[in-house]
């Protein structure tokens, strides 16, 4: 079965679910989940089997390059990144009847919920498509596709102001990066002549290049990749949108966008970085970029009181270390290498997918018994909960990069890449910035075991649905599985 | 499996099983039991004089890919961290026996209390039987987080939380920068491996070998993140707070097995994989020392509770350890090993008896305390043990190890009288401060008066004697016969010089 399949079952997945919303009498809504939920899992076990399209000159599939594994591994990052948000979106859906509409007289009291089920498939789709598009116009099209799906979702909750706040300033500023990135894309079709990234990738290596027209073209794609992983300078809007967000979206967007967005950004860094007269520069504006998003992130994330906003600029440090590793591309690939910033960052976003869904997990839950997302008020956890304690233990442990957890590896992988290439610059600042995740991130452990808890706190046992709780072991046990064993990770990308 | 994965995943297993319901308590005391007897076993099947090489081998690749280190889950003992395994399975033993006589485990779930334990001892056990330079990382870091749960929820004292904060900052950035000099070993020397010994195969081959000029800066990551772990001076500040204010059993590990990893970690990695770089430091470590022993010294005879005289005298008695190593002789390091296990059980033990007493007098401030040997007559006698032991008179562990240390040390330069004699010189007048803190200690509350106020109670119970008399016994027999563990070192030292020579 050819790739694209995947790509098609995912979208009529999502219109049955349409479908199924609006003509089918359902007691409870949340059984369109169950159909996504369903379709997803067997579209990922599906992505063991696909090969690529065996004739590629095929006029529409030139647009569509799935030869390579690494596409494959970020569609399979895309299809279990919505899986899981369908679980919490389950979990997190009387929020979202409380927040939308207040029905007629007659309509089902769960009405506007449905979409809320099927609009992440669209959005899965396009990350699909994203991972392995290689042509100026196919990586635009995708990135939109997923965009113009988020604004709607941020946007969800539409009697919280919150949540239309967020949605207002994500549409401004990724309109606006968007922007930036047609302008680049012009640009770069402007000195090249070709919109397919292979070309692209022949004509700037040559070496009478206009090296300001391609360093222009790159300033100008590296704004809009930035804004979408969400590296700074151009990581502003991240903590507003996240804290705004209905939580199973900011999760979507805190692991499927960015991992998204960097796949794009390592295809379209790559002919630069593979271009004689400018990889100098290049390199150096991704390590100024590198260092100011793990300083910027890391040291915002220290004083932050909601878990949200902490969770935010988490992702922004995350995202500072990936872009040490695509500064730390080396100059020459040494023959049969497997290690390259594409298989660290493939690593990287896979661990990373597994720690922040799991926190995500535990904070829509928590969602259900307590409106506050502040960290104060997850005191007590330990005894209320010890599984869900236990549970964000974990996450927090393997965001803050502590050995035999997946983010470890994350880590160590970035260091080794790093070392290899002599970016001692970069090496202290990560240096810095893991040392003070330590910090923030034990702070929620702090807050959950040692924090005493006040007279009026409620202190009543949290229910957890047998899906969360299935989900929340099998995401713990992968942790430290990929922690003792790397290799199960890197072996997913072939 | 082998024996030695046996011995490093029960534990954890435990923990695990704790976590999912099984009765804490009677888990944790049966698991701590079997560890060492399987450690016993090993012991006894270890065979003494092979030199140099690691025995009872298991290995696992988890991680084979070109360009990436290779990655295996790879066990194995010489006679260094067979030693290190023993002192690691008897404090367990110790300290899971001691715990439920302390108060403060009632302040959490007792669940949390004993899985952390065992995540603590289990994660030294891992750290001193891996062969892996990435597991040796690991299971050290194991500790991290139930340490810092341990002291933050069963702490003594208000101050708990922060204590937690201090010591895990300082070891988690510690070990990051251990772990950033680690990787950049790992890269000097291609990259290619974990494996410790091929390694240390590739650093003694003058090809593959780290050049001088990157040794020179690896060396210091190495020092600096190894002593932040064994609280070498400067970087020592966390140590005596965090040992007065964590519930005892958790001192008593801390304190007694994972600090001694620093200086495993020194030994077994940072001298053989850049040795340019230990040599080139000498005079720097010879310093810091003796910052350790005389000027910590002095803080430790300033203190006014036995909880944080205890803390400082653990810091400083690293300074002699440290004077081992850096003897670099088979006598300096074999008593340095020696010394390794002889502080870790008497250190553990001073800790028991401490927390006991801290809970029995609800006190331990030296002016509020007195006279207690009349009317408990067994404690005095066990912590005059404990404290003879800890200022090493003869007869106990202590004494064997610090004298191979001083005569190691002294001997180091051959004739000449360089700065290793010096400082040898001057780190003997250690014995006399520690002497004075020990004695002035046992003194303020044994003898004397007692205070009016001061309810003593009855005596220790068999509950505290079981483990109190495993320490104090394990102490004598080594003492009487350092041939015990010697029959191990001996061989692994010289294996280790050999390593260095070549």
């Amino acid at each position: 079965m050819p790739v694209y399949f995947l790509e098609i079952i995912v979208v009529a997945l999502g219109l049955v679910m349409l479908m199924v919303d609006a003509f089918v009498k359902l007691e409870d809504k949340r059984s369109i989940a169950w159909i996504g939920m369903l379709g997803l899992s067997v579209v990922f076990l599906l992505l063991f089997q696909v090969k690529g399209p065996e004739n590629t000159d095929a006029a529409f599939w030139q647009f569509y390059s799935a030869n390579d594994t690494t596409a494959l591994f970020f569609k399979g990052i895309a299809v279990l990144t919505t899986l899981i948000v369908l679980v919490m979106a389950v979990d997190y859906s009387p929020v979202v009847v409380d927040q939308t509409a207040k029905p007629e007289k007659g309509a089902h009291p769960q009405s506007g919920l449905g979409e809320f089920f099927a609009l992440p498939m669209f959005a899965c789709a396009g990350l699909m498509w994203m991972a392995s598009a290689n042509n100026l116009v196919s990586i635009f099209v995708s990135l939109e596709a997923v965009t113009i799906t988020f604004y709607i979702l941020v946007t969800y909750l539409r009697r919280n102001v919150g949540s239309l706040e967020a949605g207002v300033k994500y549409l401004i500023l990724g309109a606006l990066s968007t922007g930036f990135l047609v302008y680049g894309f012009a640009w770069l079709f402007g000195i090249t002549g070709s919109m397919d990234l292979a070309e692209i990738t022949t004509a700037l290596a040559k070496p009478d290049i206009n090296t300001t027209a391609a360093l222009f073209a790159f300033a100008l794609i590296l704004m809009a990749s930035a804004f979408k992983v969400g590296a700074a300078p151009f990581h502003l809007w991240i903590p507003d949108v996240y804290q705004g967000a209905p939580t199973p979206i900011t999760a979507f967007l805190s692991v499927g966008s960015k991992a998204a967005g960097f796949i794009v950004f390592l295809r379209l860094a790559t002919p630069f970085l593979a271009s004689e007269p400018i990889v100098g520069k290049v390199t150096m504006v991704l390590t100024v970029v590198a260092a100011l998003t793990l300083l910027f992130g890391n040291f915002s994330a220290i004083p932050q009181k909601n878990f949200k906003r902490l969770l935010a600029y988490s992702s922004i440090a995350h995202a500072g270390f990936l872009m040490m590793a695509l500064a730390s591309a080396p100059d020459k690939l040494v023959e049969g290498s497997k290690l390259t910033p594409v298989t660290v960052i493939a690593f990287y976003l896979g661990a990373y997918l597994l720690m922040t869904l799991l926190a995500f997990l535990v904070m829509s839950t928590m969602r259900k018994v307590q409106v506050s997302e502040e960290i104060d008020s997850y005191r007590g956890l330990a005894k209320r909960s010890p599984f869900l304690a236990f549970a964000l233990l974990i996450a927090m442990a393997s965001l803050a990069g502590i050995p035999l957890t997946a983010g470890f590896w994350g880590k160590v992988n970035v260091f080794l890449l790093a070392i290899q290439q002599k970016e001692w610059l970069l090496v202290i600042v990560g240096l810095i910035g893991a040392g003070a995740g330590f910090y923030y991130y034990l702070k929620i452990a702090a807050s959950m075991y040692l924090s005493p808890t006040e007279k009026n706190d409620d202190t009543s046992a949290i229910a957890i649905s047998p899906l969360s709780r299935v989900t929340m072991i099998a995401l713990i046990v992968a942790i430290i599985a990929a922690g003792f064993a790397p290799g199960l990770i890197f072996g997913l990308m072939g | 499996m082998s024996i030695l994965e046996i011995i490093v995943f029960l534990p954890l297993l435990a923990a695990l099983v704790i976590g999912l319901g099984a009765p804490a308590r009677a888990t944790a005391l049966g698991v701590s039991i079997a560890v060492l007897f399987a450690s016993l076993v090993t012991a006894i099947c270890f065979a003494p004089s092979v030199e140099g090489t690691m025995q009872m081998l298991s290995s696992r690749a988890l991680l084979d890919l070109p360009g990436f280190p290779k990655l295996s889950l790879a066990f194995g003992l010489d006679g260094i961290s067979l030693v290190l395994l023993l002192l690691s399975a008897i404090v367990m033993v110790a300290a899971v026996w001691i715990a439920p006589q302390e108060s403060a485990i009632k302040k959490g779930s007792a669940k949390l209390y004993y899985a952390s334990l065992l995540l603590i001892g289990g994660g030294a056990i891992g750290a001193f039987c891996s062969t892996d330079l990435f597991f040796l990382y690991a299971f050290h870091e194991l500790a991290l987080i139930p340490t810092f749960l341990m002291i933050g929820i069963f702490g003594h004292g208000e101050n708990r939380v922060k204590t937690a904060w201090t010591i895990t900052i300082f070891l988690g950035v510690g070990s990051l920068i251990l772990l950033v000099g680690l990787i950049a070993a790992v890269v000097a020397l291609g990259g290619s491996t974990f494996a410790v010994a091929d390694l240390i195969a590739l650093a003694k081959n003058p090809e593959t070998g780290i050049a001088v000029d990157s040794q020179k800066w690896i060396f210091p990551l190495l020092l600096v993140g190894f002593g932040v772990l064994v609280s070498l001076f400067p970087f020592h500040s966390w140590a005596a707070p965090a040992y007065s204010e964590a519930p005892t059993p958790v001192a008593m590990l801390h304190a007694g097995v994972l600090k001694k990893f620093g200086l495993y970690g020194l030994i077994r990695i940072a001298m053989p994989l850049v040795p340019a770089g230990a040599e080139m430091y000498l005079n720097v470590i010879l310093v810091l020392l003796l910052g350790n022993i005389i000027y910590l010294g002095l803080v430790t005879v300033a203190q006014k509770s036995l909880d944080r005289m205890l803390g400082y005298s653990s810091v400083m008695h690293m300074g002699y350890i440290f004077l081992g190593v850096a003897a670099g002789n088979a006598l300096g390091l074999s008593g340095a090993v020696l010394l390794m296990f002889a502080h870790g059980i008497s250190i553990a033990l001073l800790f028991a008896l401490a927390g006991w007493m801290r809970d029995r007098f609800g006190t331990l401030r030296f002016d509020e305390l007195g006279g207690v040997a009349k009317s408990l007559p067994k404690l005095g006698l066990m912590f005059g043990f404990a404290a003879f032991a800890s200022a090493g008179l003869p007869g106990f562990a202590n004494f064997a190890a610090e004298v191979a240390v001083f005569f190691g040390a002294f001997q180091g330069e051959g004739e000449t009288i360089g700065w290793l004699r010096w400082a040898t010189i001057i780190a003997l007048w250690g014995v006399v401060i520690s002497a004075v803190y020990m004695l002035r200690a046992y003194r303020h509350l044994f003898m004397g008066p007692k205070p009016a106020k001061l309810e003593t109670g009855a005596d220790i119970t068999w509950a505290v004697r079981i483990p109190v008399l495993l320490l104090v016994i394990t102490l004598l027999l080594v003492g009487f016969i350092p041939e015990t563990l010697n029959q191990f070192i001996r061989p692994a030292v010289e294996g280790i010089l050999l390593i260095k020579a070549g």
